[in-house]
């Protein structure tokens, strides 16, 4: 596939992959201090999917996600101080204390939100899509869904509705092999694609290695361009894999729903480090500049983290706040 | 001049109205641009306002209202229609997990402006799962607005109160109250989201209603008073939130309250109406409160089994008679009804 991609967005791709790992394994490094009290999902190994389908994507495109939707959020822009503010819980988070991790959300870079019930979001980003029919703008809204959401019937509900009124979205599919613990072999049948499903219901649509950015890239902007000049949704579905376990900072590989070597073979295609030594070995990006990019990234997310801890928490008279949208300024 | 509707037609009324103000406003359902047209309340909509605003959907009840929610965060008010309550209970999922929480949840930065309508039945052997009455799931969940008018008026105001909310509000409209008529304001109007209203003033028991058993109430206060018994019937109108200064104020005057429902009687709406003002007015009760619902049975589809199953005005005037430690004729009022139990009146011939 030809790439119509030149060094420097290749290097912000490489930038936004390693951002997103570094955000994800500063979290894990520190959830045992107890200061993150809410339950966490980390989307490490599966950075390349969020960032090459966001580098495709405007700022006025919108985009729902999952409970694991850390990536999705920064990708596409989030403000990553609210993010962890959110996490811990306080008043400067970006749902002011009420969401937590897998409640996010960044209007002003069209992160609609993300909720934790798998396929919640698959309907409200059809929904999405249907406002923008109706308005008449070229806006693509972009759903980030995993494998188990699959199963689920607002997928098929969803991927339906959106080919008879041929709506503008973009569905994400993270084929990561596993819900929770439950591998893919136990909730599909063995010879049952994601991608010929939807296709099977009208949906165009293809798979691609989401460990590999520049691969996501190109096909989510093949998609994308398709989506916004009418041709109607579209689903792409990318292989990766979860490093740590299904909520929390741990590897989990010993408890036994999955083998150490399973692990370490997809380890193999990390897709923050097979790409930085593609992009060295090409010289694409110097030694230096490597450091100096691992340098500003290490200190934005501790000057985040920084701004996290020492943000007040909400005042405890905020509990009955955002109940109705008329009572934003009521308390209890 | 006084300018009479129909409920039906009031609810139709207010769907122009809105929809011509803003044209963000769109309807959907199984059925709204079909030739019943759901009992005539979505008559002329597609006609006026084509399809691209009033459509049909695929039966896919949970997605639905997650693509109303979806269009709502772009500023889209969708009015979604339902002919029973029952086949939405598949979306409950999208309205109490998403709808009702995403302005808490999201800290107020945006919201769900949405509307729900859902028929409620009785009679007719609608049966086990064609006339369940579940306010109460709905009005139990922080975040969702619930309204149950009774009148013509209130179903044209609750309406469009409902479609200019800017939270999603569930609004269940009642199958036998369609062909009900009454004087119907004209233009915008509207009626506040929380707000009772009192259909009669006494002094001798409280009735607090809504939605069909305000008409059986309505008849019973019509007897009641022809035998010099005076009650004041608060009309609820919003199940959530409930109007509860307008049932505490009634209350303090009269000493003895009759919760009514339309659904099964534990866990009830009238069930909460009894807890809080037991819980506020204990003192100021002269006897015990008193609750008329449904058996905790799903319904029953033989006229004869139902017959049974459902209350009536006389079941009210005799709650009023055994709290007032009085005899009271009923027969007057049960010889002057012209249909049988399973149905509104006359008019309604089935078959739903």
């Amino acid at each position: 596939m030809t790439l119509l991609i030149n060094n420097i967005e290749r290097v912000r791709l490489l930038h936004g992959v390693k951002r997103i790992r570094c955000v994800e394994e500063t979290i894990a490094a520190r959830y045992s201090e107890g200061k993150m009290r809410c339950p966490t999902h980390l989307c490490t190994g599966q950075e390349a999917v969020a960032v090459g389908v966001c580098a495709t994507l405007r700022n006025t495109d919108f985009a729902v996600s999952t409970h694991r939707s850390h990536g999705h959020y920064l990708a596409k822009g989030g403000d990553l101080s609210r993010m962890l503010a959110e996490i811990y819980g306080k008043s400067t988070g970006c749902s002011s204390g009420h969401g937590g991790s897998m409640h996010l959300i960044d209007e002003s870079v069209g992160f609609m939100g993300s909720t934790s019930i798998v396929g919640g979001t698959i309907p409200v980003g059809t929904g999405l899509g249907l406002s923008v029919s109706l308005k008449g703008t070229d806006q693509v809204s972009c759903v980030f869904l995993g494998d188990g959401s699959t199963e689920e019937g607002v997928f098929y509900e969803s991927l339906n509705f959106a080919v008879i009124k041929q709506l503008p979205v973009l569905y994400i599919c993270e084929n990561n092999l596993y819900s929770v613990y439950s591998p893919i072999q136990v909730r599909q049948p063995a010879n049952r694609k994601i991608y010929e499903l939807a296709r099977s219901l009208g949906v165009p649509s293809e798979t691609g290695d989401g460990n590999d950015v520049l691969d996501v890239y190109a096909k989510t902007s093949r998609a994308v361009a398709s989506i916004r000049s009418g041709g109607g949704p579209v689903l792409l579905e990318f292989s990766t894999y979860r490093w740590r376990e299904h909520c929390g900072p741990n590897f989990d590989n010993d408890i036994g729903y999955r083998s150490e070597q399973e692990y370490l073979d997809w380890k193999q295609k990390d897709p923050v480090e097979v790409f930085e030594a593609k992009l060295c070995g090409d010289e694409v990006l110097s030694k230096e500049a490597l450091s100096e990019m691992e340098r500003s990234i290490v200190a934005e997310v501790n000057d985040a983290f920084a701004f996290a801890e020492n943000s007040p928490f909400p005042s405890p008279d905020q509990l009955g706040k955002y109940l109705y949208k008329e009572d934003e300024g009521a308390s209890l | 001049m006084k300018r009479v509707l129909t409920y039906g037609q009031a609810i139709n009324e207010a769907l122009c109205v809105a929809m011509r103000q803003d044209r963000n406003v769109i309807t959907f359902g199984l059925g709204v641009d079909d030739p019943k047209r759901i009992f005539g309340t979505t008559e002329g909509l597609v006609e006026e306002f084509g399809p691209e605003r009033v459509f049909d959907m695929p039966t896919a009840e949970n997605a639905m209202t997650g693509v109303a929610i979806g269009a709502a965060l772009n500023g889209t008010r969708s009015v979604m229609t339902h002919q029973r309550l029952d086949f939405f209970l598949l979306a409950m999922d999208q309205l109490v997990n998403n709808a009702a929480k995403w302005s808490y949840m999201f800290g107020g930065k945006s919201s769900v402006p949405i509307t729900i309508r859902l028929i409620l039945g009785r009679g007719w052997g609608q049966g086990p799962q064609h006339s369940q009455n579940l306010q109460s799931w709905f009005a139990h969940i922080p975040g969702l607005k619930v309204v149950m008018p009774s009148t013509a008026a209130d179903a044209k105001g609750l309406l469009l109160s409902a479609i200019f909310d800017d939270n999603p509000v569930v609004y269940l409209e009642h199958r036998w109250l369609h062909n009900i008529e009454g004087e119907v304001p004209e233009g915008d109007y509207r009626v506040p989201i929380g707000e009772a209203q009192v259909l009669s003033s006494g002094q001798d028991v409280t009735l607090v209603s809504f939605s069909y058993m305000t008409i059986e109430a309505l008849h019973a206060v019509e007897h009641l008073e022809k035998q010099g018994v005076s009650c004041d019937l608060i009309d609820l109108r919003s199940v959530n939130p409930i109007d509860w200064p307008t049932v505490f104020e009634s209350v303090k005057k009269t000493g003895r309250l009759i919760a009514l429902d339309t659904a099964s009687q534990t866990l009830s709406i009238a069930s909460e109406i009894i807890a809080r003002v037991s819980m506020e007015l204990f003192h100021e009760l002269k006897s015990p409160p008193v609750r008329i619902a449904l058996p905790d049975y799903p319904t029953p589809t033989s006229p004869a089994l139902s017959e049974k199953y459902y209350p009536r005005a006389e079941d009210i005037m005799q709650a009023v008679a055994d709290l007032l430690n009085m005899t009271l004729d009923t027969d007057e009022l049960i010889q002057s009804r012209t249909s049988p139990h399973d149905v509104p009146g006359e008019w309604f011939k089935g078959p739903f």
